[in-house]
């Protein structure tokens, strides 16, 4: 590098004595914007979790006064923690998004503690009392548009079979699997669907011999649980099987299998939360919500899903919007025939009993550990 | 910090005897250790301007920020200093083999083994003061680190396993062996989303070095550094392995036990990097979960090799590559850029110096008295 010329004790006695005074404020010139930061774990462009975010960014660029900084690739180490400090000491950052779930505990909340005037709101509904009060935690019940999506795998698979690439066996994957058969099995009840674990989220290889080993074993309709759904959607659309979609809307990367799928929508969420931030509004530190709140969506059906299936679908999907219809509702049985959720019990999606999800329910092949 | 990237230092074990015979004998020719790797690196970042000036991003902006991001405040100094201290201490487990002539990739193995045993040995010595409990992670991470790079070592010596091979693959199983035990018998219940072990206690955590925010995983890597340099070029110790790594014929003709000094080498080493992965635990994420596999272990790598296996040299050498991932961030926000064109520069300055390595001896006027 060209610095290694110059004596880094001297740059050392220069610099220490400007960082005494905390940052350097590049961006004095726009003190009235609000500066907004996204740090993602993966990158931007993932057809995945990241991108999701990223649209939220995206649609907040468009708010007057509101100015975007985004990192990506930042692993989950100190890395965050720096990244969250140069865009607080060099950006003026004064609200955070830092959307991966694992960078809540150690780093969001020791950076919270270190900067109690920044807002950090984080992806993944961790809050507890006892955090810090200037961060947020929201996340979305994308079960109930898995469980929409289900209803149209089940009235498009001819072999009666579905496939399910999952990342790992964790209480908020297991939920997606279960809301997803348990719509099939409304359109047929004999449905099965065979799921298999990567065991991590982003793991490419591995994903695209799940799925082609899912249509061998023959599913004819797929969908996924993964960081980036893309490399699922496109092998089992290059195999002939269709596909339904997760995290964002994946129709463009093949449109002839594309059923639907589950998507978030940040894009309604983020500038909702910035709203409030400017407008001195408290942020709820714990917020969550499904379709009726517009925090998680449905993407739009594809030309080849029949009226039939639309038809159930759309039924399906206003009961949860209405908040008279309950996915996980008794009696539900696991698939090793034990009564999970005995008969007449009721659990609504707040309920923090489905937090804890350790079963697939009947129907579902595979096994969690 | 008065030491450059180019710093002048003895050659290593390898190029002494593998390499050109001028290279040997260059060590007079100190010169030449310096002008060749800046050389390098001044040349790789001109080709870098180039690359970010064909995305219609002024080089001189990417120049600025590349400073301010990673020396420009003292804030950006200890950025910089974070990312290099496990880069320090996983660049050893790769820099110490090489004196024997091994070529060991496997530093993220025994990075992610030595933050598992450092874990479980917090998590069994509870009842014990803070110090105690520190003092046993360390041992037990180093033991762990250096037990799975000596099975590389034991593999090459003992069954003519390609030791390259065996320490990347080990590298896997060592992924697999966290995320079962993070997974399955170590995991808290209550870490549901995002298994972990249990915590080893706020108490058990290490601080960061007084008045800053680095931890003190920095100084002991730098510890580790110098000791592995004196090792390596001031005892007989290392001069026998120094001999076994440019000829391991010759060595075993004069006596010298190649395969203790191969076990003992590789458990040194990985024992450096399982000091970065108790590190990892103790100082920054508090329990092992599969943050840990940040890649440490490769990064150690390229710091190794640009580094030329000089341990000393490994210091500036990490401390750059700390600079130049904390300055990656300044320039995704400040120029647009993807977090790819970090790796982009990264790689060319590998080119680069790796390139450069036929320069050495050509150049009479840097040579020095001895040639």
């Amino acid at each position: 590098m060209i610095l290694n010329n110059i004596s880094r004790r001297r740059l050392l006695q220069g610099t220490a004595a400007l960082g005494l005074g905390a940052a350097v404020p590049l961006n004095r010139a726009f003190a009235k914007e609000t500066t907004v930061g996204f740090i993602y774990v993966g990158s931007r462009d993932d057809y995945g979790y990241n991108q999701a975010h990223a649209a939220g960014a995206a649609a907040l660029k468009k708010m007057a006064g509101i100015k975007v900084v985004e990192e990506e690739k930042v692993p989950e180490t100190e890395d965050v923690e720096k990244t969250m400090e140069s865009m607080i000491n060099l950006d003026g950052a004064t609200l955070l998004f830092p959307t991966s779930f694992g960078y809540f505990n150690p780093h969001v909340l020791k950076m919270a503690v270190k900067y109690p005037k920044v807002r950090f709101e984080h992806c993944g509904g961790l809050w507890t009392p006892k955090d810090p009060k200037n961060v947020g935690s929201y996340f979305g019940y994308i079960d109930e548009a898995q469980h929409v999506s289900g209803v149209i795998a089940g009235h498009m698979s001819k072999s009666g079979k579905l496939g399910f690439v999952a990342a790992k066996p964790i209480p908020q994957v297991l939920r997606n699997i279960n809301a997803f058969t348990m719509g099939a099995k409304l359109a047929n009840p004999k449905i099965k669907l065979q799921v298999i674990f990567t065991g991590d989220w982003s793991m490419p290889v591995k994903e695209a011999e799940a799925t082609n080993s899912l249509i061998d074993a023959g599913a004819d309709v797929l969908t996924c649980h993964v960081d980036g759904p893309k490399t699922v959607v496109e092998n089992a659309a290059r195999r002939g099987a269709m596909v339904c979609g997760y995290h964002v809307n994946q129709s463009v990367l093949a449109p002839k299998a594309y059923l639907t799928g589950a998507e978030w929508n940040w894009e309604v969420l983020y500038p909702r939360f910035v709203k409030m931030f400017t407008s001195g509004e408290t942020i709820p530190n714990f917020y969550r919500g499904g379709l009726k709140e517009q925090l998680v969506k449905v993407s739009p059906y594809g030309p080849m899903v029949p009226a039939a299936a639309r038809k159930q679908a759309d039924g399906v999907k206003a009961g949860l919007i209405a908040g008279t219809y309950v996915i996980f509702k008794g009696p539900v049985v696991d698939n090793k025939g034990k009564t999970v959720i005995a008969s007449g019990v009721s659990r609504g999606q707040t309920d923090p009993e489905l937090e804890k999800m350790d079963y697939l329910v009947d129907g579902v092949i595979g096994a969690t550990s | 910090m008065k030491a450059d990237v180019g710093a002048p230092v003895a050659p290593t074990g390898l190029g002494q005897i593998v390499r050109a015979p001028s290279y040997g004998r260059g060590i007079g020719g100190a010169g030449e250790y310096i002008v060749i790797p800046a050389l390098a690196l001044v040349g790789s970042l001109v080709l870098f301007g180039i690359f970010v000036a064909l995305f219609g991003k002024n080089p001189l902006d990417l120049y600025f920020y590349m400073y301010q991001g990673a020396f420009g405040t003292w804030f950006s100094w200890q950025n910089t200093l974070i990312r290099a201290a496990p880069l320090i201490l996983t660049a050893l487990c790769t820099a110490l083999p090489a004196q024997l002539g091994m070529v060991i990739i496997g530093g993220e193995g025994a990075l992610l083994v030595g933050a598992l045993a450092a874990t479980s040995a917090a998590l069994v010595m509870q009842w014990a003061p803070p110090i105690v409990v520190d003092l046993a992670m360390a041992a037990a991470g180093m033991i762990g680190g250096g037990l799975w790079i000596m099975l590389s070592g034991a593999l090459r010596h003992y069954r003519g396993v390609n030791e390259t091979i065996s320490s990347l693959l080990l590298v896997y199983i060592a992924l697999a062996i966290l995320n079962f035990l993070v997974e399955g018998p170590m995991r808290d219940p209550a870490s549901l989303n995002k298994p972990s072990t249990h915590s080893i206690g706020a108490a058990n955590m290490i601080g960061n070095i007084p008045g800053t925010e680095v931890h003190w995983g920095f100084v002991f890597g730098i510890i580790a550094a110098v000791l592995s340099y004196i090792l390596v070029y001031h005892t007989v110790f290392g001069f026998a392995a120094r001999v076994a790594g440019g000829n391991i014929r010759a060595a075993k003709v004069v006596g010298l036990s190649v395969g203790k000094l191969v076990l003992i080498i590789c458990f040194l080493a990985g024992a450096a990097a399982g000091l970065a992965g108790m590190f990892e635990v103790a100082a920054v994420q508090g329990r092992a979960n599969a943050n840990l596999a940040a890649g440490y272990g490769f990064a150690g790598i390229l710091v190794a090799f640009l580094a030329r296996q000089n341990p000393l040299a490994v210091i500036p050498v990490a401390i750059l590559l700390g600079g130049i991932g904390a300055s990656g961030g300044l320039l995704q926000r400040r120029l647009g850029l993807p977090d790819a064109s970090v790796l982009v520069l990264q790689g060319m300055i590998f080119v680069m110096v790796l390139a450069s390595d036929t320069l050495y001896g050509r150049w009479g006027f840097l040579k020095g008295k001895t040639s």
